[in-house]
């Protein structure tokens, strides 16, 4: 989706404020990265439909909120549409903590029992028996897409011409995995743009991008 | 407060809790796993690593050619496991990397452990790609135009890592010296290693 996730090449952010020293971790950031973990050894969230609720969030909430946050705000979303917890029970419990700060746990409430999802194989790389349709040096132009839904293909590289660096194999295909459209593995590359083609005259001298893209994205490209 | 280091919400603490609460009742979290989440990335602070792999490539040139050319083996020497997605891109006279995620924040927590805020913040993502070498300048790390910058937008689940050019007089030093002045910042490719 055209979100506001995607801030490639965006103006107008101002510097970075680089922080000195290791970077914390609050105990609830650290409680979310388990959360997140544990959704995704159970099969209950795949990466790409966690990146997708990401994505969905109001984009002004997505500025003014942290990085955990995010990832909150993602987990949430999706547990509620698989029906894995419901609002309400969140809600009540989170009163309930709300008024009961200090607490080691709440007091269980006869939880819906939980169907256990199917796990998805290990790992992001998939065996196909297609072969790449691109191989290393080979001229593409990406494809121009507004899909409402995930997709990897960021809009500062949409309709422009690279050279394929590396060919990865087959990886799982976020923009079918995260619509709940199965893995649908597809051929994935590490393409180079110039930074000319993309961002003409206002390009830096020698910079170039590299950018992984999977080969639906892709079009063999004949020259200019 | 930094424009782009935002507070946090009031409710996140206690909706954080319901959460881990409600998934612990339902047995999708496992007990203790939180506290293994802090074990791992705050209370281990010896070097990362990614600094450790990167003393060893300076130090020793096969070493060096096994982690840009198979970091999984180069980095099972240090008890690293499935690594098999990580690529190592290094730095030389002529070519500078950096590494950025400019759609989510993607990041080698596996070699770097946690992302610094400001990797994950709209400056640094939108910026890296845009006009990587004023951003290098800004951020007090200064690349000639004679250099090509490269920069690596992780967008799928391959993980980037910098090997950044060996300092001045490196080589009288241990492996171990060495891997405690290597930076993350260096390693993400937005410093330069000073002894």
């Amino acid at each position: 989706m055209n979100g506001i996730h995607d801030l490639g090449g965006m103006h107008g952010f101002g510097e970075v404020e680089r922080e000195s020293g290791p970077p914390g971790l609050e105990r609830w950031e650290a409680a979310v990265i388990a959360i997140d973990d544990a959704l995704a050894r159970t099969g209950i969230q795949t990466i790409d439909e966690f990146r997708y609720a990401i994505e969905t969030m109001d984009p002004q909430d997505y500025l003014d909120s942290t990085y955990f946050e995010h990832w909150l705000d993602g987990d949430v979303r999706n547990l509620i549409e698989k029906g894995v917890i419901t609002r309400e029970e969140l809600e009540e419990r989170e009163r309930w903590f709300a008024a009961n700060p200090g607490a080691p746990d709440a007091p269980a409430t006869p939880a819906p029992p939980f169907q256990r999802r199917k796990v998805p194989p290990e790992g992001y790389r998939r065996e196909v028996d297609r072969q790449p349709r691109f191989a290393a040096g080979d001229p593409v132009r990406t494809r121009v897409i507004a899909p409402k839904g995930h997709t990897r293909l960021a809009r500062y590289v949409r309709g422009k011409c690279g050279t394929v660096f590396a060919h990865h194999g087959a990886h799982v295909y976020p923009d079918s995995n995260a619509m709940g459209r199965g893995e649908d593995p597809q051929h994935l590359y590490t393409v180079r743009f110039e930074a000319a083609e993309l961002w003409g005259d206002d390009a830096g001298p020698r910079e170039a991008v590299f950018i992984d893209l999977w080969e639906p994205y892709l079009q063999p490209f004949e020259g200019r | 407060v930094a424009k782009y280091h935002p507070t946090v919400a009031p409710y996140v603490e206690s909706r954080v809790r319901a959460l881990e609460s409600l998934l612990l009742e339902k047995r999708i979290l496992r007990p203790g796993t939180v506290d293994r989440v802090i074990e791992r990335y705050v209370k281990d602070t010896g070097p990362l690593v990614g600094a450790k792999a990167v003393a060893r490539a300076w130090l020793n040139s096969d070493y060096r050619r096994l982690l840009v050319e198979d970091a999984a083996a180069a980095l099972a020497e240090f008890g690293l496991e499935n690594q098999d997605l990580l690529h190592v891109k290094e730095n030389s006279a002529e070519v500078h990397n950096l590494v950025v995620c400019t759609l989510c924040s993607c990041y080698p927590w596996a070699v770097l452990g946690l992302p610094p805020v400001w990797y994950k913040s709209p400056p640094y993502r939108s910026r890296a790609v845009l006009e990587p070498r004023i951003l290098l300048r800004e951020m007090g790390l200064d690349i000639p135009e004679s250099k090509e910058i490269r920069v690596w937008d992780s967008s799928a689940e391959l993980r980037y890592m910098v090997l950044p050019e060996p300092p001045a007089g490196f080589a009288r030093l241990s492996e171990d010296d060495l891997a405690q002045r290597i930076t993350r910042d260096a390693l993400i490719g937005v410093e330069q290693v000073v002894l």
